[in-house]
């Protein structure tokens, strides 16, 4: 049961003098196994909705149920637990740790989930070929491209087998071609294991992928339609 | 879940050699910093050592027995039997490395130039050699040849203010029992240079049977010094020696004998660990420092490693670690360092030019460092207490960084 429920989430930041309310009453249901674009420009609110799924950040006021569980109610370690074991996040760029090569940054979350070292390294192996990496195992993120990055962090999220990836504008540094990829790499998790997924954009072409398109501006939800998911043309 | 130490131990490893420049300063301070400490402990120990050396070579002995009253008065009236029995059977044995029988009286020696008060030493030359109470440098004469030799070894400078020389003869006075005058000439035998000016003026030697004789005591001595092996271990075999001499004797140590000298060694252990903490709170700034740029320079990380659900613990481990990593690596350096240029100045160092006035606080012109076990463990407990007590502020602020905000840090 990995179904998301919001209800009247409001966040705002104070900048100077002015307010700005990053959330502005939002409730929202995301049914397990979804493929979920959230869509609006920038500073409408996306980053700070999948903060909060992810228990990154707390809302001023409403309630965050995840799986079953109520955020709100959770502490600072039982949060990192839970996104430990459950949820991927993957990030605009700087997904990775520096020190670490992509074989390694792949098993770290194994290791603090307490896998085995055997299966660790056997898993690790079969994401990064997965994900089509391969022969890049030893390399560390600076050697490796923006694409490549970002789909050793789909490993990462995909070795861990989190239930939600929450996934803040992973295409935005990307050419089309890597971004297609990762898109694909998306629809397969999506697909083949039942891994629900929050992606907030603003690439139509991402867009186009999503079975559920919401779209936010100024902190609302000002659309929410079901559509006919499409691959991108590369 | 158990804490995944090997995981974030890698990291703390790698994350410590990412600013290598920063790092290696920071290595060469706490090294520098390690074997300061050190090298200034064992140069306090020598010197503590030499004085408590020189001091027991006074009194002397490690252990002193006397007659109850000796030490409130010590003349001839409270004087003691020469060991015998089970005392004697214990002196005989280990950890008694020698012993020595002795009378000291007061006494009042007299030139045809002059006369001073010095305090009469009958020995058996051979014992105290052994205890090594004997003065060092012989300037003139012979020594005392037994204990039944009927001459006297006087001090260079008591000799001086005497003006008597070796082959002359001088008298000798104290007290016998009755508090009589006993008073006998002799001849002075050798003249003596002792370490400490104060020495020479005030001991005269003098073979134990004769001065017996003079005082009329029969084979009766004032007391009996002994040494083991390890001054600073007595505490466990005074109270063995104490129970053979019985109690009609007081059988005391060194520390209880001249209390300023057993003060020294817990004032040297307090010193000691003083100069180690300021010289560490002088580093603790830099590791600090250290700590909070590392912490500074990867706060996007650490909210990338809170987002991937790294509990507050963890980081704060990692930190904690990578600075703990630091220490041992200046730790290992540091000691070391110490090691290899302590050790070949165990042999001494000529510290005349700056020493006048040295021997005032009982020490020679040559300092010995020692390196001590317990100086290098003193070392490095503080330095990994203190240490990790200074990581803590940025290791515990870099687990409480706000997730959103690291994240949004470019
Ligand atoms: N830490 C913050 N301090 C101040 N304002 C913030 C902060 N985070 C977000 N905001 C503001 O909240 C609004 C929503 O931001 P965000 O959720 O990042 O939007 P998006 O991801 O859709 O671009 C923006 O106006 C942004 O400036
Ligand atoms: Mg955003």
């Amino acid at each position: 049961m990995t179904d998301i429920s919001c209800r009247n989430l409001c966040k705002t930041f104070h900048q100077g003098d002015a307010t700005i309310r990053a959330l502005d009453d939002v409730s929202l249901d995301i049914e397990e196994g979804s493929f979920v674009c959230l869509s609006g420009p920038s500073g409408s609110g996306k980053t700070t909705l999948l903060n909060a799924l992810g228990g990154l950040d707390t809302p001023d006021s409403g309630e965050i149920t995840v799986g079953g569980q109520r955020l709100d109610l959770l502490s600072k370690s039982e949060l990192a637990q839970l996104r430990l074991n459950r949820i991927g996040f993957v990030f605009q760029a700087y997904n990775l740790v520096p020190v670490l090569s992509a074989r390694e940054n792949v098993e770290f979350i194994m290791q603090v989930q307490g896998v085995r070292a055997r299966e660790r390294r056997s898993l690790a192996a079969a994401v990064l070929a997965e994900v089509g990496l391969e022969d890049m195992e030893e390399r560390r993120p600076a050697q490796l491209s923006g694409g490549q990055q970002q789909r050793v962090a789909v490993a990462r999220a995909i070795a861990s087998k989190p239930a939600l990836v929450l996934a803040d504008e992973p295409t935005a540094n990307l050419d089309s071609r890597s971004a297609a990829q990762l898109m694909d790499l998306f629809v397969t998790l999506n697909t083949e294991r039942g891994v629900t997924f929050v992606i907030s954009t603003h690439d139509p072409r991402v867009m186009g992928y999503a079975g559920r398109l919401i779209s936010m501006r100024d902190g609302r939800i000002v659309a929410d339609e079901r559509q006919q998911p499409h691959a991108m043309a590369v | 879940m158990a804490f995944p130490v090997a995981a974030i131990s890698t990291l703390a490893w790698r994350n410590l050699w990412r600013n290598h420049r920063r790092t290696l300063i920071m290595l060469l301070a706490i090294t520098v910093g390690v074997w300061a400490m050190i090298f200034m402990a064992s140069l306090m120990r020598g010197m503590t050592d030499q004085m408590v050396r020189n001091g027991l070579q006074t009194l002397p002995g490690e252990v002193q027995i006397h007659q109850r009253d000796y030490l409130r008065d010590p003349s001839v009236v409270n004087s003691m039997d020469a060991p015998g029995g089970a005392l004697l059977a214990r002196l005989q044995e280990a950890p008694v490395a020698a012993w020595a029988g002795r009378v000291r009286v007061p006494a009042v020696i007299a030139s045809e130039r002059g006369n001073r008060g010095v305090t009469l030493l009958g020995i058996d030359p051979v014992a105290e050699a052994a205890l090594g109470s004997l003065p060092d440098e012989l300037v003139a004469g012979r020594a005392l040849d037994g204990p039944g030799d009927r001459g006297l070894v006087i001090g260079a400078n008591l000799a001086r203010r005497l003006e008597t020389a070796v082959g002359k003869r001088v008298v000798i006075m104290s007290q016998d029992t009755q508090n009589n005058v006993a008073e006998r000439g002799a001849r002075v035998v050798g003249i003596y240079r002792a370490r400490l000016q104060g020495s020479e003026d005030r001991y005269v030697y003098a073979g134990r049977a004769a001065v017996q004789d003079l005082l009329g005591i029969g084979e009766r001595i004032s007391e009996i010094a002994v040494t083991g092996h390890d001054y600073r271990n007595v505490a466990p075999w005074v109270p063995r020696i104490a129970a053979a001499a019985g109690t009609g004797l007081e059988v005391l140590p060194w520390t209880e004998l001249d209390t300023f000298l057993g003060s020294m060694l817990v004032v040297q252990d307090g010193f000691a660990l003083v100069f180690m903490v300021v010289v560490f709170l002088a580093l603790s700034f830099g590791l600090v420092n250290t700590l909070v740029m590392a912490v500074f320079e990867r706060v996007r990380e650490i909210g990338l490693m809170q987002a991937l659900g790294m509990r507050p613990g963890m980081i704060l481990g990692q930190i904690m670690l990578e600075s703990l990593y630091l220490l041992l690596l200046g730790l290992a350096l540091g000691n070391l360092l110490a090691l290899v240029t302590v050790k070949p100045l165990e042999s001494g160092i000529d510290i005349s030019s700056v020493a006048q006035g040295m021997e005032m606080v009982g020490m020679g012109t040559t300092l010995y460092p020692v390196l001590h076990t317990a100086d290098m463990l003193m070392s490095t407990t503080v330095v990994i207490v203190l240490g990790l007590l200074a990581s803590l502020a940025p290791a515990w602020r870099a687990s409480r960084l706000d997730p959103v905000a690291a994240l949004n840090k470019t």
